[in-house]
Order: structure tokens, then sequence, then C-alpha cells
């Protein structure tokens, strides 16, 4: 069999692949923001589920929390009554974000508390409240700051993407599996994943690269 | 003195074990321009701190206009102020930093009108027009949509004051606004104060070690030390006829290191 012909298969498992990815850490992005600001929070409760969230999907593995969705949350729903089987593209989306924005909440968090005291003080004399305070003066500034991690974390995440293939998406991952089961021909069908996912990766780095000079323009004015 | 519009009665602050501002009494008129010298860790910029609510007070009470600022009277009793209380007393004071302190990621025109937006609900037109007036008045109309980074200390303080002006406070506190920048631009931010000084009827309260526009500018001159007002009176009688001998060292240190 050409080589060429593992190609059609193996993009349409590359298009999935970057739905997945596209979608899991826009997802990730809102559950990172909402766990790091919720643990600056003064609410206990607030900071206090913002901790639990964010310790827990660190410390476990990103395998067994996609199966968790998948497998025994149903079970875990049948047993109260409720109804909580999800699709596999939704489980998948669902573990990937969770995973990626509990690592990004802690960079989050990090980076609003760089933002110098000078600048609260600022708007404070300046009577502004402290969620304006957050919303219009730290996380503006903290942004810039979190980019470079974030492109980290959005490529981990890409390539994490080939996990949700053992819950039987038909990923990039999954389709190279099953080129390969059929033709066992092993290594050309993984020298030209290879280079898709790495393809992938380079697109999200440039894009990343955008985005990071787009909201820390008025860092380069003038200079 | 008319009535005062800055009342500090009693009033200690502590770091620590570290006392900053021991029993003091100080007072400011309205439209009075106070100037404190003192050496550093006086407690002179806590002054300015505590009535800009950055720092808390440990004992005693503070009055803005009348009202205790870090206090809400409750059945006739002084209780600890809530934070709506003191938003409230906060739109009466403005504050100029040392550093400055402008939003980086802000223009210098969106520097002057984000918190009359946000703060006092004005419309974006009215907060542009008053952006635009303090920008003339402190002489930086052609760099209205620079950000901070791009000017220079002067001008970025000049900014700090006009930032402060848009909210219209009664009562401006200036801390070592010269302080941070280099000799050749202090004068132009000395100008823009005296100007405000001598053109308009708000209260100003200066710190600075600026001795000859403190002498300038100010209807009083306050000498700190150690948490305390050593003396003060009128700059003449205070510069060239101290009373205390402690104020005698101080100006005769710092008017050397000046020579």
């Amino acid at each position: 069999m050409e080589w060429t012909s593992y190609l059609p298969p193996l993009l349409e498992g590359a298009w999935v692949t970057v739905q997945l990815a596209v979608y899991s850490t826009v997802l990730g992005a809102v559950f990172a923001f909402a766990a790091g600001i919720g643990k600056l929070s003064h609410n206990r409760l607030i900071s206090g589920i913002s901790v639990v969230y964010i310790e827990v999907f660190r410390g476990t593995s990103l395998l067994v929390q996609l199966f968790w969705l998948y497998f025994a949350l149903p079970v875990a729903g049948q047993i109260i009554g409720i109804d909580l089987r999800l699709p596999p593209v939704v489980a998948g989306i669902l573990a990937l974000a969770l995973n990626i924005g509990a690592y990004g909440a802690e960079v989050v968090r990090g980076a609003i508390q760089a933002v110098s005291r000078s600048q609260r003080e600022a708007a404070r004399a300046l009577n502004f409240t402290p969620r304006q305070t957050l919303r219009w003066i730290l996380i503006p500034q903290a942004l810039p700051e979190m980019m470079p991690t974030f492109g980290n974390l959005a490529i981990q995440n890409l390539k994490d993407t080939a996990l949700v293939s053992l819950i039987s998406l038909g990923d990039l991952a999954f389709r190279a599996e099953q080129i390969r089961n059929f033709t066992q021909d092993s290594t050309t069908i993984y020298t030209i994943v290879l280079f898709m996912y790495f393809g992938m990766a380079l697109v999200l780095t440039a894009m990343m690269k955008l985005l990071e000079r787009s909201v820390g323009r008025w860092r380069t004015a003038g200079t | 003195m008319s009535d005062p519009i800055i009342k500090f009665d009693k009033v200690v602050k502590r770091f620590g074990n570290f006392t900053v501002l021991n029993e003091l009494d100080f007072e400011v008129g309205t439209g009075e321009k106070v100037t404190i010298i003192g050496p550093s860790g006086s407690g002179k910029s806590t002054v300015l701190r505590i009535l800009m609510t950055l720092e808390n007070i440990n004992e005693g009470v503070v009055y803005v206009g009348g009202e205790p600022l870090w206090h809400e009277r409750k059945n006739g009793a002084l209780i600890p102020a809530s934070e709506a209380h003191l938003r409230k007393m906060r739109e009466q004071l403005g504050m100029v930093f040392q550093q400055f302190n402008l939003f980086p990621h802000m223009t210098v025109r969106r520097n002057l009108t984000e918190a009359p937006v946000r703060v006092l609900g004005l419309s974006k037109s009215e907060a542009r027009n008053r952006a635009d007036e303090l920008l003339e008045m402190v002489g930086l109309t052609d760099q209205a949509d620079k950000f901070p980074n791009q000017l220079s200390g002067g001008q970025q303080q000049r900014v700090g004051i006009a930032r402060a002006l848009a909210m219209r406070p009664k009562v401006m506190l200036f801390d070592e606004p010269t302080s941070a920048l280099d000799p050749e631009l202090v004068g132009e931010v000395l100008n823009v104060i005296r100007r405000l000084a001598t053109e308009h009827d708000l209260t100003m309260l200066l710190v600075t070690h600026e001795m000859q526009f403190a002498r300038q500018v100010s209807d009083r001159v306050c000498f700190f030390d150690k948490g305390r007002i050593v003396e003060q009176g009128v700059p003449d009688q205070l510069f060239t006829n101290p009373r205390e001998e402690r104020t005698r060292e101080f100006l005769k240190a710092v008017l050397e290191s000046e020579a």
C-alpha cells in the first residue's frame, strides 16, 4: 500500500485532534481563570472549592480522570438515578479541560499576585472596588506574564489529546492505530503521525506568540 | 485657622514593635498648604498613607471633613470603618506617589479617564474632556496617546498629578513627588505643584525633601521626628529661626548636603 493512501484517514483523525485541542484549551482557560481567581477570593467557600479542584486534578493522572468521567461517572449516576452518560467527545474535552485548567489556575493566580503592590495602592487611591481593580488593573497586567506558560500548557494539551483514543474517539492516534492494525506498517504510519503532531504544535506555538504579543502591546510600545 | 479638614487625634501607628506615629496630634485647615519635612522613618509618609486609607491606624481617631476616617459612628460610639465608609471618605482625597504608580497598560489619556468613568460614572466624553483639560494644565497634551513607559519620569509624575486631580478631590496628598526623579526633571514637576498651590483652593499636604520649594509653596511647615511633630510654623520662621535644637540639626544637615 502506498503511504499516501494513509493520509485521508490520518487527516480525518488530525481534524478531530485539532477540534479536541481547541475546545479543551479554551474551556481549560475558563477553568483556569475561574479557579485561579477563586483561589484568591476572600470567600472561604470559593477559595476552598478552587483549591480542592486544583489539587485533585493536578494530583491525579489524566488517564484516570478520563476513564472516571467516561466509565465511572455513568455508573455513579445510575446509583443515584441520574443519567450521567457522556458522549466520548464531551468526556474527552471535559477531562482535558479540567486537567489543563488545574495547572493553568496556578499560573493565573501567580501572575495576578505578581502585579506590584503599588498598582493595587494606586487603584485603591482612585477608589476602584476590589472587583474593578482585578478586572481593569490586575488582570490586564498579569495576562502577558501568563502567556508563555499558557503556550506550554496548550502544547502539552495538544499532545495529551492522544489519550482520548482510549475511549474510542477517532482522533489522530486512534486512526494511526487502526491503520497499523490493518497494514502492520508501523514505521511509515508513526513517522507521518509524528510529523503531523509536530506540525500542529508549530502552528499552535505561532498562534500563542501572536496572542502573547497582542495582550502585551503596551509593554513594547516605544522601544 | 478655619475648621480643620484633616485632624489627627492622638493617632498611634505601629509596624510590629516599631512605633511610627506616637500619639500624633495634627491638623490641616481647609485650603491650607502644609509641608511635612523630617528624617526618613519619622512617619511623614505614613501620615499620607493613613489618609489615603492605605494603612490602618492602631489607636486614636483621624477626621477628614469632620467625619472619622477609619471609624464609623454607631449609637454614639466609634466602630472600625466598613469598606463602604472608606469608599465614601476616599472620594475627598487624591494621592501622588513617589514612584508615580501609573497604570502601564493604559495610555496617558486612559490613565486619566479610567477612574472617572468606572468610579464616578462619568460618560466617556465628559471624562475625556476633563482629561484633556488636565493634560493641558500639566503641559502634556501631545503625549495623550502614549504609554507611560514612553515618557520621562517628570512627564510620568505630571500624569500622576493629573490622574489624581481628575477625581476632583478636596485634599491632595503628595508623597515625595520628586524623590524618584533625575535632578534635571524635578523642576517641571515642582512647577505644576506650585501652580496648583497658587491658583487653586485645594487643600494640599506634601511630604518632600525639597526645602527651597517647601518654603515657597507652604503656608505651614511641620518638622516630624520619631512619629511626632517636633516643631511647626510658617516657612520663614521655621527655616531661618527654628526654635528646637533637633530642627536646627536636621535643617543644617539637609542644607549642607544641598550646597
